[in-house]
């Protein structure tokens, strides 16, 4: 059988165990998926509140109301597929590396760094994907009937924007695994979720905002050298275009981040093998 | 007849501890759970000044609203709800404060599994009060992370200082904001122990207070100053006790709350604190008696 194909079969076994795993807690399942949208609805909240008092996100950046939801959902979108498919293994990566049951996931006769990064599926996460598609729905609609400058999206758009976002998962799910694989040397990687949450805090509002003052050196280092300000920020770009026409910096900054995507997935690919060989079992 | 053997002399029951006892019992669990707390400390400070980066991200944002209604800084900066940028900076800062008195992890579930797995039975037949008990512990906590604590956000606030445009206030606004933080701390305690009690009624909580949480980060003004609600909500949320967790004590630091009213704001923080502690005694009393516990 074809190599890709037997991958593939792994894959969707993972996942419907997962989907069995979840189905028998139904009733946590249903809590988690709420939870979830408990909080979108807040943060949902929140942003509404805020444009209340403001018609856009910074001076002449475009982003306005229906714009800028539609970054939110892409937001929503990249962060609900992070969580469901990466963050669950992330975690168990990390406690494996502990207790020393990466032995037994050394021992199988598949590639490691996929067995790890794909063994769990959360599907209560994927609540959230729903959320930012009527997040996305909604502000598209609003976007296409409004009075001053309608816009909707050509075919070609919307190619690109899921083009990009799964670039922008992908980025995140190097950035994952990178952190994840220094628990390898740090032996415990607790706040790993909590140094995730800081560090993707970054990516969840448009990059124009930290283009003053002592914002740009945080502009730098996360477009250049950890890259999350690409993540969402390129495809919303693509989809909501806050600028008409787009500038030239807008397509230098959608190459980048296509570069950047092949760049990061090979480094954390470098990452893990390399922590994986300081591996030094934890058993007695 | 000789004298009953000894197995069936009925002693009669302690004396009540007097005073000296309790506070020798309250001091004991004070200095326990002190060292628990202490023995982390590195991992806690880092885990502390870890804490103001999403701030950053929040300053960034802001920076950019107000930017776009008006000027963000200068000679006559922008507005909204009755804060200027740098008033907007320094109130995400100060609810760090009010967050670290008025949060407390963990303790209604705590309440609730402790009195799913029976281990509520502890205080019934032991001399110590549950709830006695729990605020120690809690006050033990908050001690020690403080101690630990004071480091990395005395940093912060030094990094941060241009943004209290307006210094320090006066001194009785300040022993307001102080006393503010006591009972946002109290009223923080009392209100998830209250809620902890429906334990006693219900097995499963865990949804319940997930909702509570969610309204009260919501509402407490952990978000954004409560001021910036639109008139028909600020009323209501005006009314309910959360403001006290974190909106309420940046408000009085910031003068955001007039002088003449303050005095008034006070009690009225101190009429909710009564309610909730008598809340959380009633609740427990009742709960006691519903409550049946069997085996060892």
């Amino acid at each position: 059988m074809n190599e890709l194909q037997r991958y593939g079969r792994v894959f969707l076994t993972f996942a419907r165990n997962s989907l069995v795993r979840d189905m028998t807690f139904r009733a946590n399942f249903v809590l988690q998926c709420v939870s979830s949208l408990g909080w979108t609805a807040m943060n949902v909240g929140f942003y509404l509140i805020i444009f209340e008092h403001t018609t856009s996100i910074g001076q002449d950046t475009g982003w306005d109301r229906d714009r800028f939801f539609l970054f939110i959902a892409t937001t929503w979108f990249i962060n609900s597929l992070v969580q469901a498919f990466f963050m669950p293994n992330a975690q168990e990566f990390s406690e494996m590396i502990r207790t020393g049951g990466l032995d037994f996931a050394l021992l199988k006769p598949i590639d490691t760094q996929f067995l790890i990064s794909f063994r769990k599926v959360d599907w209560s996460q994927l609540s959230n994907f729903f959320a930012g598609g009527l997040i996305a729905v909604v502000s598209l609609w609003n976007l296409a009937h409004r009075e001053v400058d309608p816009m909707i999206p050509s075919a070609l758009t919307v190619a690109l924007y899921v083009l990009f976002l799964i670039c922008g998962v992908m980025i995140m799910y190097s950035l994952m695994i990178a952190l994840s694989a220094t628990s390898v040397w740090l032996g415990r990687n607790q706040s790993l979720y909590n140094f995730w949450f800081y560090i993707t805090n970054f990516s969840r509002y448009p990059m124009e905002i930290y283009n003053h003052g002592w914002g740009r050196p945080l502009f730098g280092l996360f477009t250049f050298v950890i890259p999350i300000l690409l993540v969402v920020n390129v495809p919303a770009r693509i989809l909501a275009k806050p600028l008409s026409p787009r500038a030239d910096w807008e397509w230098a900054l959608v190459a980048w981040a296509a570069v950047v995507t092949v760049l990061s997935l090979l480094a954390s690919r470098w990452l893990f093998r390399k922590s994986l060989l300081s591996y030094r079992s934890a058993s007695s | 007849m000789s004298a009953a053997p000894a197995a069936t002399v009925d002693y009669p029951p302690l004396p009540a501890p007097n005073f000296r006892q309790r506070v020798a019992v309250w001091s004991m669990i004070l200095k326990t759970s002190l060292g628990e707390r202490l023995v982390y400390r590195g991992d806690f400070a880092l885990g502390t000044l870890m804490r103001f980066m999403p701030i950053i991200t929040q300053i960034f944002l802001w920076y950019a609203v107000y930017d776009s209604i008006g000027a963000a800084e200068g000679d006559n900066p922008a507005e909204i709800g009755g804060f200027r940028f740098r008033d907007m900076v320094a109130y995400y800062l100060l609810t760090m404060i009010a967050r670290a008195f008025s949060s407390m992890p963990g303790l209604a579930s705590g309440i609730a599994q402790q009195i799913r797995d029976g281990e509520v039975k502890r205080y019934l037949i032991q001399p110590i009060d549950l709830v006695t008990f729990l605020l120690l512990t809690r006050v033990a906590h908050k001690l020690a992370y403080y101690v630990i604590a004071v480091a990395p956000f005395a940093l912060v606030f030094f990094l941060a200082r241009d943004y209290f445009v307006d210094g320090w206030p006066s001194l009785p606004v300040f022993l307001a904001f102080c006393a503010s933080l006591i009972m946002g701390f109290l009223i923080g305690f009392f209100l998830e122990a209250a809620i902890g009690m429906i334990g006693f009624w219900f097995l499963e909580v865990s949804s319940l207070l997930f909702v509570i949480m969610l309204f009260s980060f919501f509402l407490s003004g952990h978000m954004f100053p409560l001021t910036m609600l639109p008139e028909e909500f600020l009323w209501f949320v005006n009314f309910l006790p959360f403001k006290y967790l974190a909106y309420f004590p940046a408000a009085i630091f910031l003068g955001k709350i007039p002088e003449d009213q303050l005095a008034m704001e006070m009690w009225i923080e101190v009429a909710w604190l009564v309610f909730f502690i008598i809340l959380c005694r009633v609740a427990y009393a009742r709960g006691v008696k519903r409550y049946s516990g069997f085996g060892g």
